[in-house]
Protein backbone atom coordinates (compact mmCIF):
# COMPACT_ATOMS: atom_id res chain seq x y z
CA UNK A 1 0.00 0.00 0.00
CA UNK A 2 2.87 2.30 0.94
CA UNK A 3 4.60 1.55 -2.37
CA UNK A 4 1.41 2.26 -4.28
CA UNK A 5 1.00 5.61 -2.50
CA UNK A 6 4.63 6.48 -3.24
CA UNK A 7 4.26 5.58 -6.89
CA UNK A 8 1.03 7.57 -7.13
CA UNK A 9 2.58 10.65 -5.50
CA UNK A 10 5.65 10.47 -7.81
CA UNK A 11 3.33 10.21 -10.82
CA UNK A 12 1.21 13.10 -9.56
CA UNK A 13 4.34 15.25 -8.97
CA UNK A 14 5.60 14.47 -12.46
CA UNK A 15 2.21 15.35 -13.93
CA UNK A 16 1.94 18.63 -12.00
CA UNK A 17 5.48 19.82 -12.84
CA UNK A 18 5.40 18.58 -16.44
CA UNK A 19 4.90 22.10 -17.80
CA UNK A 20 7.86 23.55 -15.90
CA UNK A 21 10.43 21.80 -18.11
CA UNK A 22 8.95 22.97 -21.39
CA UNK A 23 11.45 24.58 -23.70
CA UNK A 24 10.81 27.87 -25.42
CA UNK A 25 8.91 27.30 -28.63
CA UNK A 26 10.09 30.36 -30.53
CA UNK A 27 13.29 29.91 -32.50
CA UNK A 28 16.00 32.42 -31.76
CA UNK A 29 17.48 33.52 -35.07
CA UNK A 30 21.22 33.98 -35.16
CA UNK A 31 22.88 35.91 -37.95
CA UNK A 32 24.79 33.50 -40.14
CA UNK A 33 28.45 33.84 -40.85
CA UNK A 34 29.84 34.25 -44.34
CA UNK A 35 30.79 30.83 -45.67
CA UNK A 36 32.57 31.80 -48.88
CA UNK A 37 36.11 32.67 -49.86
CA UNK A 38 37.87 35.56 -48.11
CA UNK A 39 38.27 38.77 -50.10
CA UNK A 40 41.10 41.26 -50.14
CA UNK A 41 40.84 44.99 -49.46
CA UNK A 42 40.81 47.36 -52.46
CA UNK A 43 44.18 48.89 -51.53
CA UNK A 44 45.79 45.45 -51.47
CA UNK A 45 45.61 45.30 -55.27
CA UNK A 46 48.73 45.30 -57.47
CA UNK A 47 48.16 48.98 -58.18
CA UNK A 48 48.26 50.28 -54.60
CA UNK A 49 50.31 47.47 -53.02
CA UNK A 50 48.74 47.87 -49.59
CA UNK A 51 49.08 51.67 -49.47
CA UNK A 52 45.74 52.53 -47.89
CA UNK A 53 46.48 56.26 -47.72
CA UNK A 54 47.19 56.47 -51.46
CA UNK A 55 44.00 54.55 -52.22
CA UNK A 56 41.93 56.80 -49.96
CA UNK A 57 43.46 59.86 -51.59
CA UNK A 58 42.58 58.56 -55.07
CA UNK A 59 39.00 57.72 -54.07
CA UNK A 60 38.56 61.05 -52.29
CA UNK A 61 39.66 62.92 -55.41
CA UNK A 62 37.10 60.97 -57.43
CA UNK A 63 34.46 61.61 -54.76
CA UNK A 64 34.99 65.34 -54.84
CA UNK A 65 35.15 65.30 -58.65
CA UNK A 66 31.40 64.68 -58.60
CA UNK A 67 30.78 68.12 -57.13
CA UNK A 68 30.50 70.68 -59.93
CA UNK A 69 30.31 73.57 -57.48
CA UNK A 70 33.89 72.96 -56.35
CA UNK A 71 35.10 72.00 -59.83
CA UNK A 72 33.86 75.31 -61.24
CA UNK A 73 35.98 77.32 -58.80
CA UNK A 74 39.19 75.28 -59.36
CA UNK B 1 36.68 56.18 -45.00
CA UNK B 2 32.98 55.99 -44.35
CA UNK B 3 30.53 53.61 -45.96
CA UNK B 4 30.13 53.60 -49.73
CA UNK B 5 26.64 54.60 -50.88
CA UNK B 6 24.68 55.63 -53.96
CA UNK B 7 22.44 58.71 -54.03
CA UNK B 8 20.18 59.59 -56.96
CA UNK B 9 18.88 63.12 -57.33
CA UNK B 10 15.41 62.86 -58.93
CA UNK B 11 15.50 66.57 -59.81
CA UNK B 12 18.47 65.97 -62.10
CA UNK B 13 17.87 62.52 -63.57
CA UNK B 14 16.79 62.84 -67.21
CA UNK B 15 16.19 59.12 -67.82
CA UNK B 16 19.02 58.91 -70.35
CA UNK B 17 19.96 55.42 -69.15
CA UNK B 18 23.64 56.37 -69.37
CA UNK B 19 24.23 54.69 -65.99
CA UNK B 20 22.60 51.47 -67.20
CA UNK B 21 24.72 51.50 -70.36
CA UNK B 22 27.92 52.31 -68.45
CA UNK B 23 27.28 49.40 -66.09
CA UNK B 24 26.49 46.98 -68.90
CA UNK B 25 29.58 48.01 -70.81
CA UNK B 26 31.95 48.06 -67.85
CA UNK B 27 31.10 44.58 -66.60
CA UNK B 28 29.97 42.94 -69.85
CA UNK B 29 26.72 42.01 -68.13
CA UNK B 30 24.83 39.25 -69.98
CA UNK B 31 21.61 39.85 -71.88
CA UNK B 32 18.58 39.94 -69.58
CA UNK B 33 20.53 40.96 -66.49
CA UNK B 34 20.23 44.57 -65.36
CA UNK B 35 22.38 45.42 -62.40
CA UNK B 36 21.09 48.98 -62.65
CA UNK B 37 17.92 50.40 -64.18
CA UNK B 38 16.11 53.71 -64.35
CA UNK B 39 12.61 53.88 -62.87
CA UNK B 40 10.28 56.69 -63.98
CA UNK B 41 7.23 57.75 -62.04
CA UNK B 42 4.30 59.33 -63.88
CA UNK B 43 6.04 58.66 -67.18
CA UNK B 44 4.92 61.02 -69.92
CA UNK B 45 3.06 63.35 -67.58
CA UNK B 46 4.22 66.84 -66.63
CA UNK B 47 6.48 66.66 -63.60
CA UNK B 48 7.58 63.06 -64.16
CA UNK B 49 10.48 61.93 -62.00
CA UNK B 50 13.16 59.35 -62.69
CA UNK B 51 15.62 57.65 -60.40
CA UNK B 52 18.39 55.20 -61.09
CA UNK B 53 18.12 52.06 -58.95
CA UNK B 54 20.56 49.25 -58.21
CA UNK B 55 21.78 47.48 -55.10
CA UNK B 56 21.85 50.14 -52.39
CA UNK B 57 24.44 48.25 -50.34
CA UNK B 58 22.22 48.37 -47.25
CA UNK B 59 23.80 48.79 -43.85
CA UNK B 60 21.62 45.93 -42.56
CA UNK B 61 21.10 44.05 -45.80
CA UNK B 62 18.01 41.79 -45.91
CA UNK B 63 19.60 39.64 -48.64
CA UNK B 64 22.39 38.76 -46.22
CA UNK B 65 19.84 37.85 -43.55
CA UNK B 66 17.80 35.46 -45.69
CA UNK B 67 20.55 33.74 -47.69
CA UNK B 68 20.36 30.02 -46.79
CA UNK B 69 23.99 29.38 -47.73
CA UNK B 70 25.42 32.61 -46.22
CA UNK B 71 27.21 33.62 -49.40
CA UNK B 72 26.99 37.38 -48.71
CA UNK B 73 29.60 39.48 -47.00
CA UNK B 74 30.14 43.16 -46.38
CA UNK B 75 33.50 44.79 -47.03
CA UNK B 76 35.12 47.28 -44.68
CA UNK B 77 33.87 50.03 -47.06
CA UNK B 78 30.26 48.90 -46.57
CA UNK B 79 29.88 47.23 -49.97
CA UNK B 80 27.61 44.15 -49.98
CA UNK B 81 29.16 41.40 -52.11
CA UNK B 82 28.59 37.69 -52.56
CA UNK B 83 30.48 34.54 -53.48
CA UNK B 84 29.06 33.08 -56.70
CA UNK B 85 30.79 29.76 -56.08
CA UNK B 86 28.55 29.33 -53.04
CA UNK B 87 25.30 30.83 -54.38
CA UNK B 88 22.65 28.24 -55.23
CA UNK B 89 20.41 30.64 -57.15
CA UNK B 90 17.42 30.02 -54.87
CA UNK B 91 16.07 33.55 -55.25
CA UNK B 92 15.41 34.26 -51.56
CA UNK B 93 17.53 37.41 -51.79
CA UNK B 94 15.33 38.63 -54.64
CA UNK B 95 12.21 38.28 -52.47
CA UNK B 96 13.94 40.01 -49.55
CA UNK B 97 15.44 42.93 -51.48
CA UNK B 98 13.20 46.03 -51.47
CA UNK B 99 14.95 47.36 -54.61
CA UNK B 100 14.77 44.25 -56.82
CA UNK B 101 18.55 44.32 -57.12
CA UNK B 102 19.35 40.59 -57.38
CA UNK B 103 19.30 39.37 -60.97
CA UNK B 104 19.25 35.80 -62.28
CA UNK B 105 20.60 34.88 -65.70
CA UNK B 106 18.09 32.72 -67.53
CA UNK B 107 20.31 31.35 -70.28
CA UNK B 108 21.37 28.21 -68.39
CA UNK B 109 20.21 24.66 -69.03
CA UNK B 110 16.43 24.11 -68.84
CA UNK B 111 15.83 27.80 -68.16
CA UNK B 112 16.69 27.35 -64.50
CA UNK B 113 17.93 30.23 -62.40
CA UNK B 114 21.66 30.78 -62.61
CA UNK B 115 23.86 32.21 -59.88
CA UNK B 116 22.59 35.51 -58.58
CA UNK B 117 24.19 38.61 -60.08
CA UNK B 118 23.95 42.14 -58.72
CA UNK B 119 25.69 45.50 -58.54
CA UNK B 120 29.08 45.13 -56.85
CA UNK B 121 29.69 48.89 -56.46
CA UNK B 122 32.39 48.09 -59.05
CA UNK B 123 34.27 46.25 -56.29
CA UNK B 124 34.47 42.80 -57.89
CA UNK B 125 34.18 39.81 -55.61
CA UNK B 126 36.13 37.25 -53.61
CA UNK B 127 38.64 36.46 -56.36
CA UNK B 128 42.07 37.92 -56.90
CA UNK B 129 41.69 41.65 -57.56
CA UNK B 130 41.67 42.60 -61.26
CA UNK B 131 42.05 38.95 -62.31
CA UNK B 132 40.32 37.32 -65.29
CA UNK B 133 38.33 35.09 -62.91
CA UNK B 134 37.05 38.10 -61.00
CA UNK B 135 36.04 39.89 -64.18
CA UNK B 136 34.24 36.83 -65.54
CA UNK B 137 32.19 36.28 -62.38
CA UNK B 138 31.70 39.77 -60.97
CA UNK B 139 32.86 42.30 -63.54
CA UNK B 140 35.52 44.95 -63.29
CA UNK B 141 36.99 45.93 -59.93
CA UNK B 142 37.24 49.70 -60.27
CA UNK B 143 37.43 50.29 -56.53
CA UNK B 144 40.77 48.47 -56.38
CA UNK B 145 41.95 50.86 -59.14
CA UNK B 146 41.08 53.84 -56.93
CA UNK B 147 37.99 54.63 -58.99
CA UNK B 148 34.30 54.91 -58.17
CA UNK B 149 31.41 53.03 -59.84
CA UNK B 150 31.20 53.61 -63.58
CA UNK B 151 27.48 54.49 -63.44
CA UNK B 152 28.03 57.43 -61.09
CA UNK B 153 31.18 58.67 -62.79
CA UNK B 154 29.53 58.49 -66.22
CA UNK B 155 26.30 60.27 -65.19
CA UNK B 156 26.03 63.29 -67.46
CA UNK B 157 23.89 65.42 -65.14
CA UNK B 158 25.56 64.10 -61.98
CA UNK B 159 22.14 62.99 -60.75
CA UNK B 160 23.65 59.72 -59.63
CA UNK B 161 26.30 60.17 -56.99
CA UNK B 162 28.33 57.27 -55.66
CA UNK B 163 31.10 57.05 -53.12
CA UNK B 164 31.86 57.91 -49.52
CA UNK B 165 28.45 58.54 -47.92
CA UNK B 166 29.63 61.63 -46.04
CA UNK B 167 31.05 63.26 -49.16
CA UNK B 168 28.11 62.58 -51.45
CA UNK B 169 25.67 63.70 -48.74
CA UNK B 170 27.66 66.95 -48.54
CA UNK B 171 27.51 67.38 -52.33
CA UNK B 172 23.76 66.80 -52.31
CA UNK B 173 23.23 69.16 -49.37
CA UNK B 174 25.16 71.96 -51.09
CA UNK B 175 23.26 71.38 -54.32
CA UNK B 176 19.83 71.55 -52.71
CA UNK B 177 20.72 74.66 -50.72
CA UNK B 178 22.00 76.37 -53.89
CA UNK B 179 18.97 75.53 -55.98
CA UNK B 180 16.71 76.73 -53.20
CA UNK B 181 14.15 73.95 -53.22
CA UNK B 182 13.97 70.41 -51.95
CA UNK B 183 14.77 71.14 -48.33
CA UNK B 184 11.07 71.36 -47.52
CA UNK B 185 10.66 67.60 -47.78
CA UNK B 186 10.07 65.50 -44.71
CA UNK B 187 13.28 64.19 -43.15
CA UNK B 188 15.57 66.84 -44.66
CA UNK B 189 16.63 68.27 -41.31
CA UNK B 190 17.48 64.84 -39.94
CA UNK B 191 19.37 63.66 -43.01
CA UNK B 192 21.08 66.82 -44.24
CA UNK B 193 20.53 69.57 -41.67
CA UNK B 194 23.93 69.13 -40.06
CA UNK B 195 23.47 72.11 -37.66
CA UNK B 196 26.77 71.41 -35.86
CA UNK B 197 28.73 72.60 -38.91
CA UNK B 198 26.82 75.82 -39.29
CA UNK B 199 24.77 74.67 -42.30
CA UNK B 200 21.43 75.62 -40.84
CA UNK B 201 18.49 74.17 -42.73
CA UNK B 202 16.64 76.71 -44.83
CA UNK B 203 13.24 78.03 -43.89
CA UNK B 204 10.53 75.45 -44.26
CA UNK B 205 12.84 72.47 -43.67
CA UNK B 206 11.19 69.68 -41.74
CA UNK B 207 12.99 67.15 -39.58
Amino acid sequence: MKKLMLAASVAALALVTAGCGEKQGATVYKQGQYQGKPDTRPWESAQFKGDKTAWEKAVKARNNGQNEYTRATD
Amino acid sequence: MARMKFLCDAERCIECNGCVTACKNEHEVPWGVNRRRVVTLNDGLPGEKSISVACMHCSDAPCMAVCPVDCFYKTSEGVVLHDKDLCIGCGYCFYACPFGAPQFPQDGAFGMRGKMDKCTFCAGGPEEDQSAAEFKKYGRNRLSEGKLPACAEMCSTKALLGGDADVIADIYRTRVLKRGKGAEVWGWGTAYGKPEKGATPPAGAKS
